[in-house]
C-alpha cells in the first residue's frame, strides 16, 4: 500500500488536466458568446426607430437614404446581416457611434479603463473590510458582529446605489467636504498627467505627480467605497457562511486536539478552506460591481463605461448601445470563467479528480 | 366541527380531505412563519404597500400630477401640510409617493406574473426531457444570465423605447433565466421519484406530469426566491427610471423623482431623498419576508 | 496502580425542542495506564464521553461532573492555557475518518509537525525529521512521499497511520481512540490495531478505545465499559467477559457468530425500557 503515483510532480502536474478543462470552458463560453452576439442582434433589430434615419437625419433625400440603407445591408436576410455582424464583432468593428463619430471599440477602449480602475477599488474595499467581518461574524456567532452583518447586508441588499451615491455627495461633499465631488480629476490637474495606462492612481504616481495623485484619490474615495460597501454586503454573507461551514468539520476538531492556538485554527485552517468558494464569490462580486458602476457613473460624472453606455442611451446612438452591451457581456462572461478556473487551483481534491 | 376547534381541525395529522391538508398545511407554515418578527415586519410594510396603492387616491392629501401655487409652494420643507414637502413644481412629495406605489406595486407584479411561469416552463421541460432540450434551454437560459440584469434591462429598453411597459418588458426578459435554473435542479430530484414514475404507469401524459405533479413541488422554492428577487427588481425599475428610463414625467415614478430631485440637492435634500427612503424601505420589506419565507419553506438554504 | 483519568458522575446534555436531552449520564470510571474499552451501539454516548473528557463538548451543550481529574488537574475548571498545556503533549484524541478528520487543503506532513512545533520550540528541520520518523514508526514505507501529500492522495489506513503519528509525536499519557478501525476494511483495521498496540505498549500510555464493536474491544482491551442510552450498563475486565451480568452485555455477546457456536438463528436483542432509567 503506497501513495499513487498520481502524487508525482506535485503541484504542476496538474496543469495538462488544467488545460483540458480550461478548453472546455473556453468552448462553452464560445458558445455563449455566440449566444451573446445573436441578443444584441435581435435587440438592435427590434428598434422602432429606423437605423437608417439615425445614420442620415430626416432631412436627407431618397437616393441619400437608399445609399445608406444598401451601405447598411439592411436589404439583405436577415441570417446574412446576422453573418456580417458576426464578422465585425470578430474582427473588433461594433460600428460608429452615432455621437462621437468614432468606432465605438475605440471609444469603449478609451473609456474602460475609468469603469476598471473605480470597480478594482471597489472590490478591494470589499474584500478587505468583508472578508475579516464574514470571519468574525461566523466565530462571535449569534451576537454583535453577526447582527452588524446583517443590517449591513439588509442594507445593502436595499438600497438603491444611486440614492446612496447622491447622499453622500451631501454629506461627505457638500456638507462635510471630505471628499472631492463629482469627476475622475479637478481640471486643474487634469492636463499635469499624461494617461499611459488609463488608470489616474498608477499614472500620477509614476509621474511623481502627488497633487494630481492625492486629487485623484479624493475624487476616488467616495465611490469606490459607495460600490465597496455594496460588494461587502455579499462578501461579508458568504465569508460567514462559508467559515461557519468549516468551523463544524472534523478537522477543526482535530486542530484542537493537536492544541493549535485559536487564531491559527480560524486564519490557517478554517479561512484557507473557505478561500476556495471564497474566491469565486470575490470574482463574482467584481462582475456585479460592473453592473453599479452604471448608476454609480451617472451619479459622479465617472467618464467610464456605465456612463458612456447612458450617454449613448440617451441619445438614442443603438450601435454604441449594442458595443458596450456586448463589451460588458464578454467581461461577465469572462470573471464566470476565471472565477471557475481559480477554484480549480485552488482546491487539491478538485485537481486530482479531473 | 362542532367539539373541534378551527385550530386543531386545521393541525389534525388525519385530514379528511384534501383541502384540510392543504389548508392545514399552509396554516402551519403560516404560524411558523408569524413567530419570526423580521418577516412579519416585512409583511407589514408589504401590505402597506398595497393598502397604499390601492387606496392611493384617499390617502394622498394632494393631487401627484398637478403642482399648487408656483410662486409660494415650490421646494418648501417637510411640515405637517406636507409630510414629505414639495418638489419644483409646487407638488406635494408624499402624495406623489403615495401615488407612485401604484407603479412600483405594477413593476413588481407584472414581472412576477410573466417571468415566473416562464422560468418554471423552461426550468421544468429542460429538466424532465433531458437531453438536447435540456441543452438548447440550459444554453439559452445561461446566454440570459450571461448579462448583468440591469445592462441588459437597460438595452432591451433602449431598443423598445421608454415607458413603464417596455420596462416592465425588459426587466422581466432578464428575470426568468434564474427562476429556470432553480426549477430545473429541482425538477431533475424529483423526476426519477417512485411517484412520478407511478402516475406515469397511471398513463398520465408528459405536459399533464409536469403542470400538474412536477410544478407544484417546485413551487415553494421558487415563490422564496421570487419574493426575494423582488427587491431586487424594484431596484432595478428605480435604476431604469433614475436614467429616464421607466415611467415618463409626470408620472411619479420613484426612480424618476431621484433624478428630477437630483438638481436641488444641497438646498432641498428632502426632493431627492424621500423617494429614495421610500424604494429602500420598500426593497427591505421584501427582503424580510422573502428571508422569513426561506427560513420557513426551505431552511436548508438551497435557493 | 496511580490513576491518570478519575471520572466521576460525567453528565452531558444538549439541548432539544422537548427540553434537554441527557446524552451521557452519570458516567463513572477511573482509568490507569492500561487499556479501557468503551462499548456501545450509536447514541449511547461514548463518543461523547471521550470528547467531554478532553473538554471539546461542542458548544450547544452541556457537560457537568463530579470529578474530572487528569493527573492531578481538575479538567471542569481547566482555562484555556491549561487546555493548551494538556491537549496535545498529554491528552490525544484520534477519530474515525481521516477523509474528514485531516485538513483537506493543507499538506500531511505539515499538519503533523503542527502537533509537534507548537508556539516555534523547535526548528522546522527537527519538525520535520521528527513527522518522519513518526511516519516510519506507523510502518508507513515511503514516509517522504506520504508527508509531502494531501489527505485525500492516501488510502483509508495510509490516513489513519498518519493520524495516529500525529497524534502521538507529542508523546501523550492518555489517548482517546474513537471508531478508530469503523470507516476501514477488516484486513486494514487488524493493521492499524496492531501499530496502536506497539506503541500504546511501548510508551505506557493511558487508552480509552471507543467502539461499538465488541469483539474487537474484548481481544485489545483490558477492561471493558458497556454503554447504553448514556449509562455505563456493565464494567468488567476483558477476560471475564462470558461472565457478564448485565442483559444487556449478554445480549451483545449472544448477537456475535461464533464458528464452533450453535446452529440456530442468532439471538435479537431485547431492550428493557428500564435500563433507560
Amino acid at each position: 500500500m503506497s501513495v499513487s503515483p498520481a502524487n508525482e510532480g506535485g503541484r504542476w502536474r496538474a496543469l495538462p488536466i488544467l488545460g483540458l478543462k480550461a478548453g472546455k470552458l473556453i468552448a462553452t463560453v464560445a458558445v455563449t458568446f455566440l449566444g451573446l452576439l445573436v441578443v444584441t442582434f435581435l435587440i438592435g433589430r427590434v428598434v422602432p426607430v429606423d437605423p437608417v434615419l439615425a445614420v442620415v437625419g430626416d432631412r436627407a433625400s431618397k437616393s441619400t437614404y437608399d445609399a445608406a440603407y444598401i451601405a447598411l445591408g439592411l436589404d439583405k436576410p436577415l441570417y446574412q446581416q446576422f453573418f456580417i455582424y458576426l464578422k465585425q464583432a470578430l474582427s473588433g468593428d461594433l460600428g460608429v457611434s452615432v455621437l462621437t463619430k468614432k468606432p465605438i471599440i475605440e471609444d469603449i477602449a478609451r473609456v474602460f479603463p475609468a469603469t476598471l480602475e473605480l470597480a478594482t477599488a471597489g472590490i478591494i474595499l470589499g474584500t478587505l473590510f468583508g472578508v475579516p467581518l464574514g470571519v468574525w461574524g461566523a466565530v462571535r456567532q449569534g451576537r454583535l458582529p453577526d447582527q452588524v452583518i446583517r443590517v449591513v447586508g439588509l442594507v445593502g441588499y436595499s438600497a438603491p446605489i444611486f440614492w446612496l451615491g447622491l447622499l453622500g455627495l451631501l454629506v461627505f461633499y457638500a456638507k462635510l467636504q471630505w471628499v472631492a465631488g463629482p469627476g475622475r480629476i479637478d481640471i486643474a490637474y487634469e492636463y499635469t498627467v499624461t494617461q499611459t495606462t488609463g488608470l489616474l492612481l498608477i499614472d500620477t504616481a509614476m509621474q511623481g505627480e502627488w497633487g494630481a495623485f492625492r486629487n485623484v484619490l479624493a475624487h476616488l474615495a467616495l465611490p469606490a467605497t459607495l460600490l465597496g460597501y455594496f460588494s461587502m454586503a455579499y462578501i461579508s454573507r458568504m465569508t460567514r457562511s462559508f467559515m461557519l461551514a468549516e468551523l463544524g468539520q472534523e478537522y477543526i476538531i482535530t486542530a484542537r486536539v493537536k492544541g493549535v492556538a485559536e487564531w491559527r485554527i480560524i486564519w490557517v485552517h478554517a479561512l484557507r478552506n473557505a478561500a476556495v468558494p471564497l474566491v469565486t464569490v470575490i470574482a463574482l462580486s467584481y462582475a456585479g460591481l460592473l453592473e453599479g458602476s452604471v448608476l454609480t457613473e451617472t451619479v459622479f460624472a465617472w467618464p467610464g463605461l456605465g456612463q458612456y453606455l447612458t450617454n449613448s442611451l440617451q441619445n438614442a446612438d443603438m450601435n454604441a448601445v449594442l458595443g458596450g452591451t456586448l463589451v460588458i457581456g464578454i467581461i461577465f462572461v469572462g470573471l464566470n470563467l476565471l472565477s471557475d478556473l481559480l477554484y480549480t487551483v485552488l482546491d487539491p481534491r478538485v485537481r486530482r479528480r479531473s | 366541527m362542532s367539539d373541534v376547534s378551527t385550530r386543531d381541525w386545521l393541525l389534525s395529522d388525519r385530514p379528511a380531505s384534501r383541502r384540510q391538508a392543504r389548508l392545514g398545511q399552509a396554516y402551519r407554515t403560516w404560524s411558523q412563519l408569524r413567530r419570526n418578527k423580521l418577516a412579519m415586519v416585512g409583511l407589514g410594510i408589504v401590505v402597506v404597500l398595497i393598502v397604499m396603492a390601492i387606496f392611493a387616491n384617499v390617502i394622498a392629501p394632494d393631487d401627484p400630477i398637478r403642482g399648487g401655487d408656483l410662486r409660494t409652494m415650490r421646494l418648501l420643507p417637510p411640515s405637517w401640510s406636507h409630510l414629505m414637502g414639495t418638489d419644483d413644481q409646487a407638488r406635494d412629495i408624499f402624495s406623489r409617493i403615495v401615488h407612485g406605489s401604484r407603479l412600483t406595486l405594477m413593476v413588481v407584479a407584472m414581472v412576477a406574473v410573466i417571468a415566473t411561469p416562464i422560468g418554471l416552463a423552461v426550468g421544468t421541460t429542460a429538466g424532465y426531457f433531458g437531453g438536447w432540450v435540456d441543452v438548447v434551454l440550459m444554453r439559452t437560459t445561461d446566454i440570459f444570465l450571461a448579462f448583468p440584469r440591469l445592462i441588459l434591462a437597460l438595452a432591451f429598453v433602449a431598443a423598445l423605447g421608454p415607458g413603464i411597459e417596455n420596462a416592465i418588458i425588459a426587466i422581466a426578459i432578464t428575470s426568468w433565466p434564474p427562476y429556470a435554473r432553480l426549477a430545473r435542479a429541482e425538477t431533475l430530484q424529483i423526476r426519477d421519484a417512485d411517484y412520478i414514475a407511478a402516475i406515469r404507469l397511471q398513463g398520465a401524459g408528459r405536459a399533464r406530469i409536469i403542470w400538474g405533479h412536477i410544478v407544484p413541488l417546485c413551487l415553494s422554492s421558487v415563490i422564496v426566491r421570487v419574493t426575494l428577487d423582488m427587491a431586487g427588481i424594484i431596484l432595478t425599475a428605480a435604476g431604469l427610471g433614475f436614467l429616464g428610463l421607466g415611467a415618463q414625467p409626470p408620472q411619479p415614478e420613484w426612480g424618476a423623482m431621484i433624478a428630477a430631485g437630483r438638481r436641488f440637492m444641497i438646498d432641498f435634500w428632502w426632493v431627492a431623498t424621500m423617494p429614495g427612503i421610500a424604494i429602500f424601505v420598500v426593497s427591505l420589506g421584501f427582503n424580510l419576508l422573502g428571508d422569513g419565507l426561506r427560513d420557513v419553506l426551505d431552511p436548508k438554504g438551497e435557493t | 496502580m496511580t490513576d491518570l483519568l478519575q471520572v466521576a458522575g460525567l453528565n452531558v446534555s444538549f439541548p432539544s425542542r422537548d427540553g434537554p436531552v441527557r446524552v451521557v449520564r452519570d458516567v463513572t470510571f477511573n482509568l490507569g495506564r492500561e487499556r479501557l474499552g468503551i462499548v456501545g451501539e450509536s447514541g449511547s454516548g461514548k463518543s461523547q464521553t471521550g470528547r467531554a473528557i478532553l473538554g471539546l463538548t461542542p458548544g450547544s451543550g452541556t457537560m457537568t461532573a463530579d470529578r474530572l481529574t487528569f493527573d492531578g488537574i481538575d479538567l471542569r475548571q481547566a482555562s484555556v492555557k491549561t487546555w493548551r498545556t494538556l491537549r496535545g503533549p498529554r491528552m490525544s484524541m484520534i477519530m474515525q475518518d481521516p477523509k474528514y478528520s485531516l485538513n483537506p487543503v493543507m499538506k500531511v506532513g505539515l499538519q503533523i509537525v503542527e502537533a509537534y512545533r507548537r508556539r516555534g520550540d523547535a526548528t522546522r528541520a527537527d519538525g520535520r525529521d521528527r513527522a518522519i520518523a513518526m511516519l516510519e514508526a506507523v510502518q508507513i514505507r515511503d514516509p517522504e512521499r506520504v508527508f509531502r501529500a494531501y489527505p485525500h492522495e492516501l488510502s483509508g489506513g495510509m490516513g489513519q497511520r498518519a493520524m495516529i503519528a500525529m497524534m502521538l509525536i507529542a508523546e501523550p499519557d492518555l489517548l482517546i481512540a474513537d471508531e478508530v478501525t469503523s470507516a476501514l476494511d477488516v484486513t486494514v483495521q487488524l493493521d492499524v490495531l496492531r501499530i496502536l498496540d506497539d506503541l500504546v505498549r511501548d510508551r505506557g500510555m493511558g487508552l480509552i478505545f471507543i467502539s461499538h464493536d465488541l469483539r474487537l474491544v474484548s481481544s485489545f482491551c483490558d477492561r471493558v465499559l458497556v454503554m447504553y442510552a448514556g449509562r455505563v450498563v456493565e464494567e468488567i475486565a476483558a477476560s471475564d467477559l462470558h461472565h457478564a451480568q448485565h442483559p444487556y452485555t449478554q445480549g451483545l455477546l449472544n448477537c456475535l457468530p461464533q464458528i464452533d457456536g450453535a446452529r440456530g438463528p442468532l439471538q435479537t436483542l431485547t431492550r428493557d425500557t428500564a435500563w433507560l432509567a
